[in-house]
């Protein structure tokens, strides 16, 4: 701590800070466009000019950039010093100079830190009357949209897209006065973060793309506090709705979790909500029935007894509670497949069991040596291979360090850094987008990959089982061991037990951290309901021991092999599906019952972390309900009754209660407001229907309002619906939100970690090998997972489903020549693939793009034949 | 006594003063062109929808009577997908027309609007388009905003230096 002082009045801050990030902290209004607090300060712009003095006597004092100035003890500053006032509105006019007369059509106008930061310096008047600066504009793909002449050159995009995110095809490209921001030639931007750039451009250049569609100003969303729905790493969204469609997702400040930046899937997928895919009604056989009667069927089935449910890692806590209670805890089946509960299960087990303790995605970001292993991060949960990429930058933080060069200081650390980078090792099936910054790098099928990390564990501790002879194991168990806090990264997607079990060995061995990728937004929380797996219950059923089948959200041809599940739904009498979108299995059922997506629902999902977070609904569903209000058949009427039935069941889930305040928190006795206190339309909007405004829904599941009504104070971190604050209306404003700036939220971060191991010994996994390769002409078909085509909701989502890669299969070089057409014949099923040349796979492997349909479903690693078609 | 004598006779005198009621319906008073009645939306010079959905008016509007969806054509031409007016809300206080960054949404000098109906009172984009620029004629958002529409190109608006070359290294 120190003393700085402002304006004469005397502050206590950080010292470690630079002034800027000290001053806002502080509640300044300080303009400022370069700086980011997940950036750092480059002081390109000039405009967080503050005057410095040297003592209490220094009258002149001279004006400095209080972002590149460190908040020394003893600092006197003034804010609102004429010359500095002055300074910083002659620098909005010249940085206005060129800027267009845009703002009516201009897709960021309403949340705009070019606007805010011109009204915060009062300047209100264009003097200038010459020709302006123009640009051409590029296309960059479906995601972001470009508008050139709007910028004010800040450099933060191509700060945030090469430097943070690692992208290589968006430069600052030209000279002088004609600086151009955007890539080479046209064409979609490549990296999986592209989507940040619409939040992190202060300007409007880069806007969402797909908003722009249904474009609604940020001050006419009706906005809930949501989790994205995409992959298990549980970034916190902020999703906005307008005359009852969704319209844009944005990111939702959580310290521990997504930071400020979500991937592009998270970011694009929410348009799976409005796809004409969606079940909006009930149906028999086909016909359309009313809600009434949907349930009265659902109760016949149930009491007609031998019903089982089938529960799905992608629905939340409550429904798959609520299945399980309906259809008892012995009728309950987690809707995953065998080979991949069992893979749960043994993450579970071994994250309960520990030592290892599970990162937060900020703590990942703090690691100084990385081991992945088997996981395809980039494509898996693209927000945690962000993360990785700020820990390989743990070196150069060491290197500024000593060099006494602060660590937000972004230039001085990353002129002194260089190249150096802390160690990062990945051990994949093929090759992935880490590493280009990866110190190593380990191809193989998964048994290979497992036998690998048995051998790295062995190398760190000799107690740990030995695999066979790896040279460059060793390199990396001295890395590790080096480390003061080291990390492995593993998961389920290459569908290999011995692979989580190296990783858990690795990570006893030297100490380190434990994070493991599981498939989807809620598979942890699934496999806490604890249910049978899918195969038990096709056992079931074809002993004709099933009546009727309630399937939760769960597309079971992604589960299992096409013919298993034909079978399946062949051996139950009566099928009922509850899902959001018509999928194969929903096609198939004799009862169909709309259910509400994230938008249109409150629950709880368990990130990959084991975080129980609350999502709630955007807006009022018409007609569709959450599935646990559907499945509850009248026995709970609100999430909250939900919430205290789960405890006596699930013990294991009892704190998810506490993952958000109850329906019954109130500010000063307000609900909190869904929409901005400037909400438009609201008399309007449908008066074409009946000019007599309908009575505001009440949501009985959250202390949130429909409405622009509610507290004046800010909500906690849990029940914030959006960032806003009077003169910040850019997501800007969430430095509003915290502590202090680039920290923790007021009221600390949502939600609640189920999963913490107080275990000190180890205990090493032997390690049972598979021998490869396979007699006869067979290959062995690993997974290779995309983030555009591997997640099935995002799939029907309009851009994203632009990106998603055409079936293929992917082999070595030595076997098909590339676009030959092959037939693959794997688990019963046939299909005709053109082939896709991966020169890293060995002799005798190939891949498939896992989940992409028709491909969906298989269960991969698996052996199978390839021939070509003649 | 005396005071109501005096009024009595005040009332009186006022038979010879000059008379102010205007015989409505028969006769029509005049009133300023920006007068603040029924609210239109306007054409520019080429015929051109004015409004380009920018949602300001109805941000303005103190009883939140406005709503509209924005639209684009496929040359980049912002519109009103649709555009409506709750009449049995508006206050015609004119802020709506404030804050038109382009002219489109005028008050006008008709305020002859009764309906026996609230529901009639409801106008939709195709009871508020005129044909004409109402009151202010000769602006034309397009001409100066910096985004390319069709049959404006980039650097082709009012005070627009040519597209920057990126590929130029003169200084
Ligand atoms: S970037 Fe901001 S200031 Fe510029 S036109 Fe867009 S909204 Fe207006
Ligand atoms: S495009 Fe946006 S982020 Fe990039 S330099 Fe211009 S204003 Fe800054
Ligand atoms: S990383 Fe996963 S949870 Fe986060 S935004 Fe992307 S898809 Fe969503
Ligand atoms: S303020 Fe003008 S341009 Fe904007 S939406 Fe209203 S009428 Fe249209
Ligand atoms: S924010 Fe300080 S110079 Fe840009």
């Amino acid at each position: 701590m120190a003393t700085v002082y402002i304006d004469g009045k005397p502050y206590a801050v950080d010292a470690h800070q630079n002034l800027l990030d000290q001053c806002l902290s502080l509640g300044f209004n300080l303009p400022y466009f370069c700086w980011h607090p997940a950036l750092g300060s480059v002081g390109a712009c000039r405009q967080c000019a503050v005057k410095q003095f040297k003592d209490e006597h220094d009258t002149r004092g001279k004006i400095v950039m209080a972002c590149i100035t460190q908040a020394s003890d003893g600092a006197r500053i003034s804010i609102d010093d004429p010359e500095a006032v002055k300074f910083r509105a002659g620098v909005i006019e010249g940085l206005m100079l060129n800027h267009p007369h845009d703002c009516p059509v201009c897709d960021e106008g309403g949340e705009c830190h070019l606007q805010d930061m011109t009204v915060m310096t009062g300047h209100d008047y264009r003097r200038y009357r010459f020709e302006k600066r123009t640009f051409r504009n590029q296309d960059l793909g479906p995601f972001v949209n470009h508008e050139m002449n709007r910028c004010i050159q800040c450099y933060r995009c191509v700060r945030f897209y090469r430097n943070y995110a690692g992208g290589r095809d968006l430069n600052a490209l030209s000279i002088h006065q004609t600086v151009y921001f955007g890539r080479n030639q046209d064409g979609v931007l490549e990296n999986e973060f592209s989507g940040n750039l619409v939040e992190v451009c202060p300007t409007g250049v880069f806007t969402d793309k797909t908003l722009k569609r249904h474009y609604t100003r940020k001050w006419d969303l009706m906005y809930a506090p949501s989790i994205c729905v995409h992959c298990a790493t549980g970034c916190n969204v902020s999703a906005g709705e307008r005359y009852g469609t969704l319209r844009r997702i944005v990111n939702r400040f959580h310290h521990e979790v997504n930071g400020y930046f979500l991937c592009d899937r998270g970011r694009y997928g929410y348009e799976f909500v409005n796809s004409d895919k969606r079940v909006r009604e009930a149906r028999l056989n086909g016909n359309a029935i009313t809600a009434e009667a949907a349930r009265e069927h659902l109760r016949e089935a149930v009491e007609r007894g031998r019903a089982i449910g089938i529960g799905s890692p992608r629905a939340s806590l409550e429904s798959n509670f609520a299945l399980r209670t309906l259809a008892g805890p012995g009728h309950f089946f987690s809707g995953i497949a065998d080979r991949d509960q069992r893979l749960v299960a043994l993450i579970l087990d071994i994250l309960r069991r520990g030592p290892c303790r599970v990162p937060t995605l900020h703590e990942i970001e703090l690691c100084d040596a990385v081991v992945v292993l088997g996981e395809d991060v980039t494509n898996t949960a693209p927000r945690i291979a962000l993360s990785v990429r700020q820990a390989v930058r743990q070196r150069s933080f060491e290197m500024a360090e000593k060099l006494k060069i602060p660590l937000w200081l972004d230039d001085g650390v990353r002129d002194a850094g260089q190249d150096q980078r802390s160690p990062l090792f990945v051990a994949t099936i093929a090759s992935t987008h880490l590493d280009e910054i990866a110190s190593g790098v380990f191809r193989g099928v998964p048994d290979e990959i497992a036998r690998f990390g048995f051998a790295v564990a062995h190398a760190i501790d000799s107690a740990a089982p030995s695999s066979g002879d790896f040279p460059a194991a060793r390199g990396i168990a001295d890395a590790l061991k080096g480390a003061k806090r080291p990390l492995v990264v593993s998961g389920a997607s290459c569908g290999s037990e011995a692979v989580i079990q190296a990783a858990a060995n690795i990570a006893q061995a030297c100490g380190a951290a434990l994070y493991f990728i599981v498939p989807e937004c809620n598979t942890l929380g699934c496999a806490m309901v604890a249910g049978g797996s899918l195969d038990a219950a096709f056992r079931l059923a074809a002993e004709g021991n099933v009546d009727t089948a309630i399937v939760l959200e769960n597309d079971l041809y992604r589960r299992a092999p096409a013919p298993d599940v034909d079978a399946f739904i062949g051996n139950v009498p009566h099928l009922i599906v509850l899902d959001s979108l018509l999928t194969r299995t929903a096609e198939r059922a004799e009862l169909l019952v709309p259910a509400g997506t994230f938008a249109e629902s409150a629950g709880t999902f368990v990130s990959g972390e084991g975080r129980a977070q609350r999502f709630f609904e955007v807006f009022p569903p018409d007609g569709v309900r959450e599935s646990w209000r559907t499945l509850g058949m009248g026995r709970w009427s609100t999430l909250d009754e939900v919430l205290a039935d789960l405890p006596a069941e699930l013990p294991g889930l009892a704190r998810a209660r506490d993952a958000a305040p109850s329906a019954k928190f109130r500010i000063a006795g307000a609900k909190i407001a869904r929409e901005a206190h400037r909400s438009s339309g609201r008399t309007a909007m449908l008066a074409n229907i009946n000019v007599s405004e309908p009575k505001t829904p009440v949501d009985p599941d959250s202390p949130l309002s429909f409405s622009m009504e509610g507290a004046e104070k800010k909500p906690p971190g849990a029940l914030i619906p959006f960032f806003w604050s009077a003169g910040w209306n850019s997501i800007q404003a969430t430095n509003t939100y915290q502590r202090e700036v680039g920290g923790p939220l007021n009221g600390g971060d949502p939600g609640v970690r189920l999963i913490e191991s107080s275990a000190k010994e180890k205990s090493y996994f032997a390690g049972v090998f598979e021998e490869f390769p396979a007699e006869g002409g067979e290959w062995l078909i690993v997974p290779i997972h995309h983030i555009f085509g591997s997640d099935e909701l995002s799939l029907s989502a309009q851009a994203v489903a632009e990106l998603v890669p055409a079936p293929y299969v992917a082999v070595g070089r030595e076997s098909f020549a590339q676009n030959t057409m092959v037939r693959v014949e794997i688990a019963g099923q046939m299909f005709l693939l053109p082939v896709r040349i991966r020169s890293e796979l060995g002799a005798r492997v190939a891949a498939l793009p896992a989940g992409i349909p028709p491909l969906a479903g298989l269960p991969l690693p698996q052996r199978g034949t390839i021939e070509e078609v003649k | 006594m005396f005071s109501i004598l005096s009024t009595i006779w005040r009332v009186f005198l006022h038979m010879f003063s000059r008379r102010v009621t205007v015989q409505y319906p028969e006769q029509k008073p005049y009133l300023a062109p920006r007068y603040r009645g029924r609210i239109i939306l306007s054409r520019d010079a080429e015929g051109g929808e004015r409004c380009v959905a920018c949602y300001l008016c109805a941000v303005a509007c103190p009883v939140d009577c406005i709503a509209l969806q924005a639209a684009e054509d496929a040359a980049g031409r912002r519109y009103p997908e649709f555009f409506r007016i709750n009449f049995s809300r508006c206050i015609f206080c004119g802020y709506c027309e404030d804050a038109c960054p382009t002219y489109a949404i005028q008050l006008t000098p008709d305020f002859e609007m009764g309906e026996f109906h609230r529901q009639n009172l409801v106008y939709e984009k195709q009871d508020l388009l005129i044909d004409g620029e109402g009151k202010y004629p000769g602006y034309n958002f397009w001409k100066v905003a910096g985004v390319a529409i069709g049959g404006k190109a980039k650097g082709e608006a009012a005070r627009e230096a040519p597209p920057t070359d990126v590929n130029s290294l003169m200084p």
